[in-house]
C-alpha cells in the first residue's frame, strides 16, 4: 500500500452501473446481468456467469463450467487465471483467491492507488470436498453476499446431515430417497460427501444432472459409481439414492420412483414451516452459502472499513456491520437469484 | 461411516432426553402419512423409559399445561440476549415465535453437557415461579440443539401442531398393546400422566389399570353412511328411524356429584357450556346432540359455533345462544350399565329416566328427547326425510332395534341417510399440491362462483375448498387440466385460467368473515367434473347466498 494521501475513495473507483458492478480504470464488470466486452466471472452459477460477454476472465473451471452450459461460442476470448496470478489491467492489480463456495469459485481482489478491494461473489467457510477453502484477505472494502444474512441461519455440520440421510436409507429400506440438489455444486458436494460416509453404492441422477458430473470428474473431483435413473425399473431403486433438480423432486417426475422419501438439500431447508409447505419428508441443511456466523466471522476477520452487501438479506448484515463501528451498505444488486440456487 | 457420522448417532441414543422427542416431533411434522406417524410414535414409546414417554404421551394428547410458560415468555427471554432489531427481522421472516427463537438462540448445545430429560423439564417447571421459568429456559435452551429448543418451547405453550390428533396417539398405544382403540378410551379420562400403569399394562407387565369410573367419557357409538342399494336388503321392522340433528355430538356425564361434557373425541367441552352442566343435576350418561334453541326452534349451526371453542361465556352470550341437548340414548343409569341392551330397551330408559328426573322440572330448558319417526317401509321414510326442516336436520339415523351401544363404528348396526345435498356449479380458481401419495399431483382445489365486479362486469370469488369426490382417474386428468391451465404460481399454488366447472356437493352455507365471498360451504367435494359446461354459465354467489339459514 503506498501512500494515504492519494488513497481514493472506494466509490471513485468501483461502482454500481446497470450492468452491474464496474471497475472504471480496468473497464471490466464483475457478474455483470447483461452482455458487457470485458467481465471478471467468480463462478458458474447461471446468475453470476451470463453468455455474451466479449471477454472473459475467470478460473479454468469456471470457464469450463461456461463452455459446459452454454457451449464455446458464449465468448470469443477467455483468459483464464489460476488462483494467486496476478493480471494488471491498466493499473488494476488483480486477482483470484479460492472462495469455497463451487468448483472454480473465487473471490476478485482489486488493487489500485494503495486500496483494495474484495468482491467475494457467492462463498463458504466450511469444508467442501469438491472444491478449495476460502482465503482471507484483509483488505479496505469488502463485497459480500448476504443469501443467508439472519441470525437464524445456521447450517449445522454438514456430515451429520448426511448422517440423517443415511438413517433414514436404513430406516426405509423398500423406499427410494430422491434428494433435490442444484445441479451445480450441491449435486457434486452431496455426492461427496456421501463417499466420504462410506457410501459406497451406485447414485442415480435425473438427466439435468448428468453432464455437470461428468465435468467435475473431468476436473479431478473423485465421485463414484453414477447411472442416469431413465431407464432403471422402479423395482432396482428401491433403497436407492437418486439425486434430481428440485423442482422435480415432489412433481410429476418423480412418479417414476417407487414410494419416494422426498429430501432436499438446502439452506432454506432450515425453516421447518417453509421445508414443510414444499411436501419435504426429509429436510437436510446443506449449504454452499455462508450462514450467519460466518457471514459475521468474516466481516470481522477481514478488518475492512467499509462493506458492501450485494444481495440477500441485507438489512440485518448491515445492521451488525454498523453496530461494530463499520461502515455498511447495501448495493441492492437485482438479478443475483435470493432464494434459488441453493 | 465416518466418525462425525458416528457423533452425530451417538447423540440419538439418550431415549429420554429431549434430543429423542425433538426428533419424534421433527418426524412427526414431517411425516405425511398416518401409518408412517403410528409407526414413529409406536418406536418411540418401545425406546424411551418411563417416566419420560409418558409426559411425551401427554404433550401428544394435549394434557401438559404449563402456568408460566407463555410466549411473551419466550420472547422476553430472547430479546434478553439477541440484538431486538435481529431479532425482529428473523421473526417476520420466519413467522413462527417457536421456530426462530430456536434458530436464534446464541451458542449450540455443548457435546459434553447431555440433553436434559424430558421428565426433569416437566418435574423443574412443575410449581417453578414466574422468575424461575425463565432462568430454566435460558439453562435448558444452552444445553439443547435447535430441533431441542423448539420441541421444548411447542411442548411448555402448549399446540404441538404436528399433524397427531390424540385419537391418533392413542391408536399408536393401542396397536403396541395388541388391543383395541376403544380400550385405551375406556380408561383414558381415568388416567394421568405420565402413565406407568398404562406403559405396564400395553407391555404385559402389569395388570389393567383400574380407574375411578367416575367422569369418565366412554368411547362413544357411531354409524355409517347408509349406501341406499343395502335397503333391498334390510327388513324396515328391524329398523328404528330419527332425526339426525345438525349440531355436535355430545356425552353428558353426571355421576357422583360430577358433571361433565364432552365431545365426540373424548375432549372436554363443559367450560364453555356452563348452561348445561348446571342442568346435569342427575345420576347418568347420556348420548346427544348439543344444540342452540332460537324461539322453538332449533338454531342453526352457526349459532352453535357462536358459543364453541370459548373459555369464557358471558351472560349475553348464554341469553343470545342459549344451548340444550336433544338426547338420543343412555349409556348408565346410576351405577347401572346399560350398553348391552338392545336399542329398544335402551330407549324406553331413556323415556322412563327423562320422565322421573327431567320432564316438569327446571331441568327441562336443556334436555328434550329426540323423537322417533314411525314409518312402514323405505319409501315412505324416504318421503319424511326430503320433507325434513333443512335447516337443523341433516337427514334421518337408522339403527337396528336390537342393537347394543358398541363403541367405534360397529359393521350393520347405525347408519346414517343423510339429505340429498345441495350442489353448485363453480369454477376451478387455485389448484394445489397434495401431500403423501398425492403429493405430485394438484389435488386440492379452490373453486369460486360469479358476482358483480366494481366495474360493472362480474368476477369470481373463491366459495371453498374441495380435495375429494374425484377417482385417481379423474384426478390425473385434473392433474394435467391445472398444468395446462396455469396462468400464475405462487409456491406450491398454481391459479388456473377461470374455464374448469366442477358440480359441488355441499352440507349447508354458512356466513363467514374469512372468506372474501362472505360465505362458506360445509364439506364441499367435487360431485362431477363438467368438462362440458362453459364457464359463464357456473351459479352465481346470490344463488349461494340465498341458501344461507338466518
Amino acid at each position: 500500500m503506498t501512500a494515504i494521501r492519494t488513497a481514493p475513495r472506494p466509490e471513485d473507483w468501483v461502482r454500481l452501473t446497470p450492468q452491474g458492478l464496474y471497475v472504471e480504470p480496468a473497464d471490466i464488470h464483475i457478474d455483470p446481468l447483461r452482455g458487457v466486452p470485458r467481465a471478471v466471472i467468480t463462478h458458474g452459477h447461471a446468475d453470476h456467469a451470463r453468455a455474451g460477454h466479449g471477454a472473459v476472465l475467470a478460473t479454468a473451471e469456471t470457464l469450463a463450467i461456461m463452455d459446459a452450459r452454454y457451449g464455446t461460442a458464449h465468448t470469443s476470448v477467455r483468459q483464464p487465471v489460476a488462483y494467486g496470478e496476478v493480471v494488471d489491467i491498466n493499473g488494476v492489480r488483480l486477482y483470484l483467491l479460492p472462495a469455497g463456495h463451487i468448483l472454480g469459485s473465487a473471490q476478485v481482489v482489486l488493487e489500485w492507488r494503495g486500496q483494495r478491494i474484495v468482491v467475494s461473489g457467492d462463498y463458504k467457510r466450511r469444508r467442501d470436498p469438491t472444491c478449495s477453502p476460502f482465503v482471507v484477505q484483509p483488505c479496505d472494502v469488502f463485497v459480500t453476499e448476504a443469501t443467508f444474512g439472519l441470525p437464524v441461519f445456521r447450517h449445522p455440520p454438514d456430515q451429520a446431515e448426511i448422517g440423517r440421510l443415511l438413517h433414514s436409507v436404513r430406516l426405509f429400506p423398500e423406499r427410494c430417497h430422491v434428494v433435490g440438489v442444484y445441479a451445480l455444486g450441491k449435486c457434486q458436494r452431496v455426492i461427496a460427501l456421501l463417499r466420504e460416509a462410506g457410501y459406497d453404492q451406485a447414485i442415480y441422477l435425473h438427466g439435468a444432472l448428468t453432464s455437470l458430473c461428468d465435468l467435475y470428474r473431468r476436473l479431478g473431483i473423485a465421485l463414484g459409481e453414477l447411472h442416469p435413473v431413465a431407464g432403471i425399473s422402479k423395482e432396482a431403486l428401491r433403497g436407492a439414492i437418486v439425486l434430481a433438480p428440485p423442482s422435480a423432486v415432489a412433481d410429476r417426475w418423480s412418479r417414476r420412483l417407487p414410494d419416494p422419501v422426498v429430501a432436499v438439500a438446502s439452506g432454506w431447508m432450515r425453516i421447518k414451516q417453509r421445508a414443510k409447505q414444499q411436501g419435504v419428508e426429509l429436510p437436510l441443511v446443506i449449504s454452499d452459502h455462508a450462514d450467519w456466523d460466518e457471514l459475521t466471522r468474516t466481516i470481522d476477520e477481514v478488518a475492512a472499513s467499509e462493506i458492501w452487501v450485494t444481495h440477500g438479506q441485507e438489512e440485518a448484515l448491515v445492521h451488525y456491520a454498523s453496530r461494530r463501528g463499520i461502515r455498511a451498505r447495501a448495493l441492492a444488486l437485482v438479478g443475483y437469484e435470493d432464494v434459488d440456487p441453493e | 461411516m465416518s466418525a462425525a457420522f458416528e457423533l452425530a448417532a451417538a447423540r440419538e441414543t439418550e431415549a429420554g432426553s429431549m434430543d429423542r422427542f425433538a426428533r419424534l416431533l421433527d418426524d412427526l411434522l414431517f411425516s405425511p402419512s398416518r401409518l408412517t406417524k403410528l409407526r414413529l410414535m409406536k418406536e418411540y414409546f418401545a425406546e424411551a423409559p418411563d417416566p419420560d414417554r409418558g409426559y411425551a404421551l401427554a404433550a401428544l394428547t394435549g394434557g401438559l399445561d404449563f402456568r408460566f410458560a407463555k410466549p411473551a415468555t419466550i420472547r422476553q427471554l430472547v430479546e434478553s440476549r439477541i440484538d431486538a432489531a435481529l431479532f425482529a427481522w428473523s421473526y417476520d421472516y420466519v413467522g413462527d415465535l417457536a421456530e426462530t427463537a430456536a434458530l436464534i438462540w446464541p451458542g449450540t448445545a455443548v457435546a459434553n453437557a447431555p440433553a436434559p430429560r424430558l421428565s426433569a423439564i416437566v418435574a423443574a417447571l412443575d410449581g417453578a415461579t414466574r422468575a424461575d421459568v425463565a432462568r430454566l429456559l435460558a439453562m435448558w435452551f444452552d444445553q439443547l440443539e435447535p430441533t431441542g429448543r423448539w420441541a421444548l418451547i411447542k411442548l411448555i405453550t402448549g399446540g404441538l401442531r404436528v399433524g397427531v390428533s390424540a385419537r391418533l396417539a392413542k391408536t399408536a398405544l393401542a396397536e403396541m398393546g395388541g388391543i383395541d382403540v376403544a380400550e385405551v378410551e375406556e380408561l383414558w379420562h381415568g388416567l394421568t400422566p405420565p402413565y406407568t400403569d398404562l406403559f405396564a399394562w400395553l407391555e404385559g407387565r402389569g395388570p389393567k389399570p383400574t380407574v375411578d369410573h367416575a367422569g369418565i367419557f366412554r368411547p362413544i357409538m357411531l354409524a355409517h353412511a347408509l349406501d341406499e342399494a343395502e335397503l333391498a336388503t334390510m327388513a324396515p321392522g328391524d329398523f328404528r328411524a330419527e332425526w339426525k340433528w345438525d349440531g355436535i355430538r355430545v356425552q353428558l356425564v353426571a355421576r357422583h356429584g360430577r358433571r361433565r361434557i364432552y365431545s365426540r373425541t373424548g375432549d372436554e367441552i363443559s367450560g364453555s357450556f356452563p348452561d348445561v352442566v348446571q342442568a346435569l343435576d342427575f345420576d347418568a350418561v347420556l348420548d346427544g346432540e348439543l344444540l342452540v334453541r332460537r324461539g322453538d326452534d332449533v338454531a342453526p349451526f352457526n349459532d352453535l359455533q357462536q358459543r364453541l371453542n370459548r373459555k369464557l361465556v358471558n351472560d349475553k352470550m348464554l341469553e343470545a345462544y342459549p344451548a340444550f341437548v336433544r338426547l338420543y340414548d343412555i349409556l348408565f343409569e346410576g351405577e347401572e350399565d346399560l350398553r348391552m341392551l338392545p336399542f329398544d330397551e335402551r330407549r324406553a330408559r331413556l323415556e322412563s329416566f327423562y320422565a322421573r328426573h327431567i320432564a316438569g322440572t327446571n331441568l327441562a330448558a336443556r334436555f328434550d328427547v329426540s323423537p322417533m319417526i314411525p314409518f312402514s317401509d323405505w319409501d315412505m321414510l324416504r318421503e319424511i326425510r326430503a320433507g325434513a326442516d333443512v335447516r337443523a336436520s341433516e337427514g334421518v339415523m337408522l339403527k337396528r332395534a336390537d342393537s347394543p351401544y358398541v363403541a367405534g363404528r360397529p359393521k350393520g348396526l347405525w347408519f346414517k341417510w343423510k339429505r340429498v345435498a345441495a350442489t353448485i356449479d363453480a369454477v376451478l380458481m387455485y389448484a394445489q399440491r397434495g401431500h403423501g401419495k398425492r403429493s405430485s399431483f394438484y389435488s386440492d382445489f379452490t373453486f369460486g362462483c360469479w358476482r358483480e365486479a366494481p366495474d360493472g362486469g362480474r368476477e369470481l370469488v373463491p366459495v371453498g375448498k374441495a380435495y375429494f369426490g374425484f377417482t385417481d382417474a379423474e384426478l390425473a386428468q385434473l392433474d394435467r387440466w391445472v398444468r395446462a391451465h396455469t396462468t400464475e404460481r405462487f409456491g406450491p399454488v398454481r391459479a388456473v385460467e377461470p374455464r374448469l366447472v366442477c358440480e359441488l356437493a355441499f352440507d349447508g352455507v354458512q356466513r363467514s368473515t374469512r372468506h372474501k365471498s362472505g360465505l362458506a360451504l360445509r364439506f364441499p367435494r367435487i360431485h362431477r367434473i363438467r368438462w362440458d359446461k362453459p364457464a359463464k354459465e357456473a351459479d352465481r354467489i346470490e344463488t349461494l347466498a340465498a341458501m344461507i339459514p338466518d
